[in-house]
């Protein structure tokens, strides 16, 4: 056992783990938006909207990430004649991933906020994106942010599938340098410290949200839980 | 768009698809199983009134419940080995090392989150239950085999089940470490015809197929325990 191979090297992962970052924070802002739409879309009246929004959601949390990765590397550049770099080509499939597993978050989130105010609020005159934007979701959202944390804490853990398609992050150039030192022990165990500690670090935050925010609401009036909890942490809810 | 989609490819290569559909059940189902029992007796173990078994257990759970799979494969894959004397080494590597591995590694990041599943059904299980059990002269075993379990296992059907799906779709990870399940034949497909699309096209409606067959069975077994169930005072 030698440390060498470590310390030597960890310049070089230092940059794979800001690309990691880097990869986790823009792929989860560009879910969050289409995750709430459509979270929203799934609840919509109207079956036009409904139909496909849930279909999109069956689909993708049917199917494994690798696949989702796969598939927009070899369909962007069909549809776009060119090819792509693979870090946007692996931003735009953890986002097509994830915002599947956010709509359902979002879905939760507005369905735990009584109905009682939405319509409320639509009788006092507001649209429907007045409601939504100053009524509803305001609420959802303290409701929304611990699991979205676990979802991020996912998200994290999985940019490591960014190898497949060679994105030069963590997991990948932990790879690397196994190759050349064959040190693979050493290089793992330290790898993987490295996303422990990061994800252990925000589950821990994600449970002192949830704690907070369950006390915030037990001294102002029960409200019924969201069907997603903090707690799942990574616990993708299939159909 | 000046592709031409064929997807008689996949005909032709209707035998690569069929052996990693095969190989994918083969590592799903034998990791399902390994995983719901390791997963259950760390569960329990999370909940023992010895505080060193709590510690080893909630270690176990945190550590590789935060780590991504693909690194716990590349460990037991590439590391672990090199732990091993000299000829257990080439006693696995004939013995299809890379499918070993990918059970374990699949097993292990599985049973992690079947162990928070187990451990919050039991919890959920109204105290007084334990208290009457053990007042009525059971010992500390018989009153988790007799009294808690068979209640706890109808709240943890669900999330357990939601986990086996999950390890069915993480399975395809095992391509990384070249076990030639499902989605290591559609790459070999798109590296053998160029027909990427096409191929991976079919694997995921596999995938979609399993998944949602898994999800029928179980909703079977779901009805078939919560049969006879009374409803319970909250």
């Amino acid at each position: 056992m030698s440390f060498d191979v470590i310390t030597n090297n960890i310049p070089y992962l230092w940059e794979g783990l800001k690309t990691t970052l880097k990869l986790a924070a823009i792929s989860i802002g560009l879910s969050f938006v289409l995750g709430t739409l459509l979270g929203m879309a799934k609840l919509s009246k109207r079956a036009l909207i409904r139909i496909p929004a849930t279909l999109y959601v069956e689909i993708v949390r049917g199917t494994p990430l690798i696949m989702v990765i796969f598939w927009v590397f070899f369909l962007i550049p069909i549809l776009v004649g060119h090819s792509i770099q693979p870090f946007t080509s692996a931003v735009a499939a953890f986002t097509i991933f994830t915002s599947a597993y956010i709509a359902e978050i979002v879905r939760a989130g507005i369905n735990s906020i009584p109905v009682g105010q939405t319509e409320a609020a639509l009788a006092s005159g507001l649209t429907y994106w007045q409601a939504m934007r100053y009524i509803i979701l305001p609420q959802a959202i303290t409701r929304m942010i611990p699991p979205l944390v676990g979802q991020f804490i996912s998200l994290f853990k999985d940019t490591s599938l960014a190898y497949i398609i060679g994105v030069l992050e963590l997991t990948r150039r932990a790879t690397i340098i196994n190759n050349r030192e064959f040190k693979s022990f050493e290089i793992f165990t330290f790898t993987a410290l490295i996303y422990f500690v990061l994800c252990y670090a925000m589950s821990r935050f994600a449970k002192y949200l949830e704690k907070r925010r369950r006390v915030g609401e037990t001294k102002n009036e029960k409200i019924p839980e969201p069907e997603i909890m903090a707690g799942d942490i990574g616990a993708q809810t299939t159909p | 768009m000046d592709y031409e989609f064929n997807w008689l490819v996949l005909w032709e290569y209707r035998d690569l698809l069929l052996e990693g559909l095969v190989l994918t059940i083969k590592l799903s189902a034998i990791s399902i199983v390994l995983s719901t029992i390791v997963g259950t007796i760390f569960g329990i173990m999370r909940l023992s009134k010895s505080l060193i078994i709590r510690l080893i257990a909630s270690s176990y759970v945190e550590f590789f419940l935060n780590t991504p799979l693909i690194i716990q494969l590349f460990f037991w894959y590439f590391a672990l080995p090199m732990a091993l004397p000299g000829w257990l080494q080439s006693w696995l590597w004939a013995h299809n090392y890379e499918f070993i591995a990918s059970v374990i590694g699949l097993t292990i990041y599985t049973s992690t989150f079947i162990a928070e599943a187990v451990r919050a059904g039991i919890q959920s299980i109204d105290k007084g239950q334990r208290e009457a059990a053990l007042a009525s002269g059971l010992t500390g075993f018989q009153t988790l085999w007799y009294v808690i379990l068979p209640q706890a296992i109808r709240i943890v059907i669900p999330p357990v089940v939601n986990q086996f799906l999950n390890l069915t779709k993480n399975s395809s990870l095992a391509m990384t470490i070249a076990v030639p399940e499902l989605t290591y034949q559609a790459q070999a497909i798109e590296s053998l015809t160029f027909r990427g699309f096409e191929a991976f096209t079919a694997a995921t409606l596999i995938y979609i197929c399993l998944t949602l067959t898994i999800s029928l069975v179980m909703g079977k077994v779901e009805r078939w325990a919560a049969k006879g169930q009374r409803p319970m005072a909250a």
